[in-house]
């Protein structure tokens, strides 16, 4: 297809490249392509084996943890929720999450989170990539650093490495367009996948779009016009594989649906974990809504709550029985947590100084809780920790080297989670 | 006034009326210009001296920073950008032929008085409007409080009419009436979709947006603290500004139904939060619990009365109350970085970056890198009364927009897009907004618009597809028509596609493919329609491929041709 589409790659990314080169371009396509990579689907397990991967909840408008992992009940600013004790020893969690409690012996929750982002998109952001905004670097987000380290290492990858379900997710920054988020609805219907002529035709087009590319691309007119051609790459491997199956929750038994929630954060979730069967090595689904500036308990109990504690258990559970928690990092998180005050609308307004994440799975140590809050839940009282301490503690979970450095398009050196220090409670 | 003398030295006393009046004497020799055919300055052709102005700040900057400027693009890729630039769309083949074979060294000049002019008055006011409406309610299309449809109408409207900047903005502040077009409506007007989305929780984002976008002010995370590095927004700046939206309602209109139907804006009495509507006061918290108390003083401390009443007469003949969204209007307006904030979002629409990044984030945390060259424009602005037309004109005639996007030794060190400043030595390719896609490939294709309402809405759908809400008090979305794949996907086998690369009759490509040309001519028509160039011997070579797989059948060769060139990066990037 392409002039030399390989060249600069390591050697296992240029096999699978060459192969599925040979897929786009030549009659291959002609048939559904399928039995390949259907027993890709029938051995997720084993492929588990050889490749980690990492699901993000991402709680886009900023959860009010100190009403969810953290209560302070009695208090003035605990608001009227209870705490109920988990399958974890000691640790107990909010009333309302009641079919997540049984699964707290995988996840940790880190108490001690103390941020200074506190605006929505500032926090998106910083919580994304580990740095503070600013106007002269973009800098890559979770998905996009953990695919880029992770997606060579999985051969028989034909879908992209970072999927996010719904949105509400950060780019890839300085990595390039070839690592941004590949976005989908919750419903898992990827639009315009169908050209609706012959392979081989379909292929002598993109022959001639590669005859326009090259020469445009030779004319040295900077980066867009190679990453162009780099993403339509990955949109010719994604429209040639039947990996796009992972993407169809509506194949899962009814059972398995509705255990998930019939809402789209339970199939998100859902489709997250079809996703890591295949190999995606991120996932990130998006549960917006926590923006609670008014009437904040009432939306928690009986919407918020219910949905995530639903998906949520259901996802833990079901990467458990598989076999695939042990190579799959969970992250739970918003931009930022909300105020211990609440406000004359019975709400919570945007609080960063001390909250909560959780994360499981992969390399963590699971049923302990990291730091702890003020009785008022005003102050961390232990060592606090950052965005960049999180990222780093999930790089090292999923046995990605903290040495890791990227150059900036600048050329700038750019530590891989900005240099965050590991959690160390979060390890064994 | 019938005529108007122009000159370097002799500025129109008011260009709103030249704008309107239609005729026009040239003073430099050409004679004088018809006067129907007229809405742009007489100097066609003559470097006005606001564009020598850009130029010579620019070309300082090339000489201090040791910079050659790339060569000039190609006759066809300046026209191609600047048709993009100023209507939103690519020219069809015939325009991009009459200005290749026009002999004229002033058509550059005469090319962008016709573009600002008559003729293309309606794509004109489409483009702008389009463009607008991102800026002033974002993309998401789902919020019941605001009209699009509604906005656009106004937008259209004043960008046909070309109303002076300071006037849109008033407008726009100051709008009360219904926002919608419906059966029941009395008052439509559709600037008031501005601020009818933004009312909530107390007029956050009407007060952020309203800095954001007309002071190039970013003051939303000082609504909980002073802001972190521009030391000149204080937590008590944003409240302070805040309280001038405090008599502002959008009550919900239900018209008969069960959901909103429209929301109608209005001004009432604002008794203040602790109930003396002469002092009428807000209270706002600060980050240690403190509760401090703001009346409406404007970001450079001018303060209006306290009162929250509506103005009225009082029985002895005095009169009592104040307007605060006027007042607010007015201080905008006479606000010296109204200029300033349009000037940079101008700059940065034609050349991809502004003097700041972002471009509406300005203060001392932020200089921009052409500061001269911003405040000249700005005052040049305001001599021309605000006519965005003229700062248009001057930017697209400077000599850093007529450069090549290539980058070569002289200009290399020109990289912002590696976090460098900007210096405007080479034009930044840049994808094509989405919106300038969609036209674009109509016109490419010549498909029949239809009604524009219909055609908008229509647009609308098309564009829903990328566009995410994030769904906060922030109101921010984002689109993912930005290179990723769910965009290529689209161009190679969206409906829009599919229909550019049909062979119905009477379509584009039936007409080139079962025109009189040879084969050789007829790609030159798809090459010249889509990338404003010829093919290159490799290309033709390719496209003789697909005629060989295709057995002969020339039509369907061109189909493939076709397909591919507006895949291409060479299509989808403005360059």
């Amino acid at each position: 297809m392409f002039a030399h589409p390989t060249a600069q790659l390591p050697a296992a990314g240029r096999q699978r490249r060459h192969f599925l080169s040979h897929l786009a371009g030549m009659a291959a396509l002609a048939g559904p392509a399928g039995c390949f990579t259907r027993s890709l689907l029938a051995n997720a397990a084993d492929l588990k084996k050889r490749h980690k991967s990492a699901i993000l909840l991402w709680m886009g408008g900023g959860p009010s943890t100190m009403d969810i992992w953290d209560l302070k009940p009695g208090q003035a600013t605990g608001g009227p929720f209870k705490q109920i004790s988990t399958s974890a020893d000691g640790i107990a969690i909010s009333e309302h999450l009641p079919l997540t409690a049984r699964q707290m012996h995988h996840l940790a929750i880190v108490r001690s989170m103390s941020t200074r982002e506190a605006d929505h998109q500032r926090g998106r952001y910083y919580m994304h990539t580990g740095f503070v905004p600013n106007p002269n670097v973009e800098h890559p987000s979770y998905g996009s650093v953990i695919a880029h380290e992770l997606a060579d290492a999985i051969e028989t990858l034909e879908i992209p490495p970072f999927v996010s379900v719904g949105g509400g997710s950060v780019g890839s920054g300085f990595l390039g367009t070839a690592w941004d988020p590949f976005v989908v609805n919750a419903d898992g219907r990827v639009r315009n996948l169908d050209m609706g002529i012959e392979p081989q035709r379909l292929a002598e087009r993109l022959r001639m779009l590669a005859a326009v590319e090259d020469r445009f691309i030779g004319e040295s007119r900077g980066a867009l016009p190679g990453d162009h051609r780099k993403v339509v790459e990955k949109t010719v491997r994604l429209m040639t594989s039947s990996q796009l199956e992972a993407f169809k929750v509506a194949q899962e038994p009814a059972e398995v649906r509705e255990r998930f929630g019939e809402n789209n954060f339970g199939r998100g979730c859902l489709m997250a974990r079809r996703l890591v069967e295949v190999g995606v090595p991120f996932v990130e689904v998006n549960l917006g809504g926590w923006d609670n500036h008014s009437d904040i308990f009432a939306t928690l109990a009986d919407r918020k709550l219910p949905e995530l504690d639903q998906a949520m258990s259901a996802l833990v559970a079901d990467l458990a029985d598989r076999g695939l928690l042990d190579d799959t990092a969970i992250i739970w998180m918003g931009e930022f947590g909300r105020t211990p005050t609440i406000n004359g609308n019975g709400g919570r307004d945007h609080w960063a100084r001390s909250w909560s994440v959780v994360v499981g799975g992969a390399g963590f140590k699971r049923g302990v809780v990291v730091g702890e809050t003020s009785a008022d839940g005003r102050e961390v009282i232990s060592e606090p920790y950052s965005s960049q301490d999180l990222m780093a503690s999930v790089l090292k979970a999923l046995g990605i080297p903290l040495e890791t450095t990227y150059r900036a398009k600048n050329g700038r050196p750019m530590k891989i989670a900005n240099g965050g220090r590991v959690i160390a409670e979060l390890f064994a | 006034m019938d005529t108007i003398l122009i000159g370097d030295v002799c500025l129109p006393a008011n260009r709103r009326a030249w704008w309107r009046s239609g005729v026009l004497v040239a003073a430099f020799g050409f004679g004088v210009l018809p006067a129907a055919a007229w809405s742009a300055p007489p100097n066609s052709g003559v470097p006005a001296p606001q564009i020598a102005f850009i130029d010579e700040q620019i070309e300082a900057v090339w000489n201090d920073t040791g910079l050659t400027p790339a060569a000039a693009a190609t006759d066809g890729e300046w026209c191609r950008r600047v048709y993009l630039d100023l209507i939103g769309r690519i020219p069809t083949l015939s325009e991009l032929r009459n200005y290749l074979k026009t002999r004229d060294r002033n058509r550059a000049a005469r090319l962008v008085d016709r573009l600002l002019g008559d003729d293309y008055a309606a794509e004109y006011a489409r483009h702008w409007a389009n463009v607008w409406t991102t800026i002033l309610i974002g993309r998401d299309t789902n919020n019941r409080l605001v009209d699009r449809n509604g906005m656009r109408r106004y937008l259209r409207d004043s960008f046909a009419a070309n109303i002076p900047y300071d006037r849109f903005v008033e407008e726009l502040l100051t709008a009360t009436g219904d926002n919608a077009d419906r059966d029941g409506v009395e008052q439509f007007n559709g600037a008031t979709n501005f601020l009818s989305g933004k009312l909530a929780d107390g007029a956050l984002q009407a007060t952020a947006k309203t800095a954001q976008i007309f002071l190039g002010l970013q003051v939303q995370c000082t609504q909980c603290h002073n802001h972190p590095f521009n030391s000149g927004v204080k937590q008590n700046q944003f409240w302070e500004l805040n309280a001038f939206f405090r008599q502002t309602r959008g009550l919900r209109r239900f018209g008969g139904g069960r959901r909103v139907a429209w929301v109608e804006l209005v001004d009432e009495d604002f008794a203040g939060q602790g109930g003396n509507p002469d002092e009428a006061e807000i209270y706002y918290e600060l980050r240690n619990g403190l509760v401090k108390v703001a009346y409406p003083v404007f970001i450079d401390g001018t303060e209006i009365s306290r009162s929250g009443l509506l103005p009225g007469q009082l029985p002895d003949g005095g009169s009592y109350g104040v307007n605060r969204r006027r007042e607010l209007a007015r201080l905008v307006v006479g606000s010296p970085l109204l200029p300033k904030a349009i000037v940079n979002r101008l700059w940065a629409h034609f050349f991809g970056y502004g003097f700041t990044k972002p471009i509406d984030d300005f203060g001392d945390h932020n200089r921009p890198t052409h500061p001269v060259l911003l405040e000249g424009l700005a005052e040049r602005l305001q001599q021309y009364s605000y006519d965005l037309k003229s700062l248009m004109r001057w930017i697209v005639l400077s000599k850093p927009y007529s450069l090549s996007s290539r980058i070569e030794p002289g200009n290399e060190p020109d990289a912002p897009q590696l976090g460098e400043p900007p210096r405007f030595a080479r034009f930044y390719p840049r994808q094509m907004q989405a919106e300038q896609l969609y036209e674009s490939l109509l016109t490419a294709t010549q498909a029949d618009r239809g009604d524009e309402a219909e055609a908008a809405r229509q647009r609308d759908r098309w564009l829903s597809q990328f566009v995410i809400a994030f769904g906060t008090d922030e109101g921010d979305d984002a689109t993912t028509f930005n290179g990723s794949i769910p965009q290529v996907l689209m161009l190679f086998n969206g409906d829009l596609i599919k229909t550019a690369t049909r062979l119905d009759r009477g379509g584009f490509l039936d007409k080139v493919a079962n025109g009189p040309l040879r084969n050789r001519e007829k790609i030159n028509a798809l090459y010249l329609t889509a990338l404003a160039r010829q093919p290159t011997a490799r290309e033709l070579r390719e496209a003789n491929q697909l005629l060989l797989a295709r057995k002969g059948e020339a039509a369907e060769a061109l189909q493939d041709v076709w397909w591919a060139l507006l895949n291409s990066n060479e299509f989808i990037l403005n360059h």
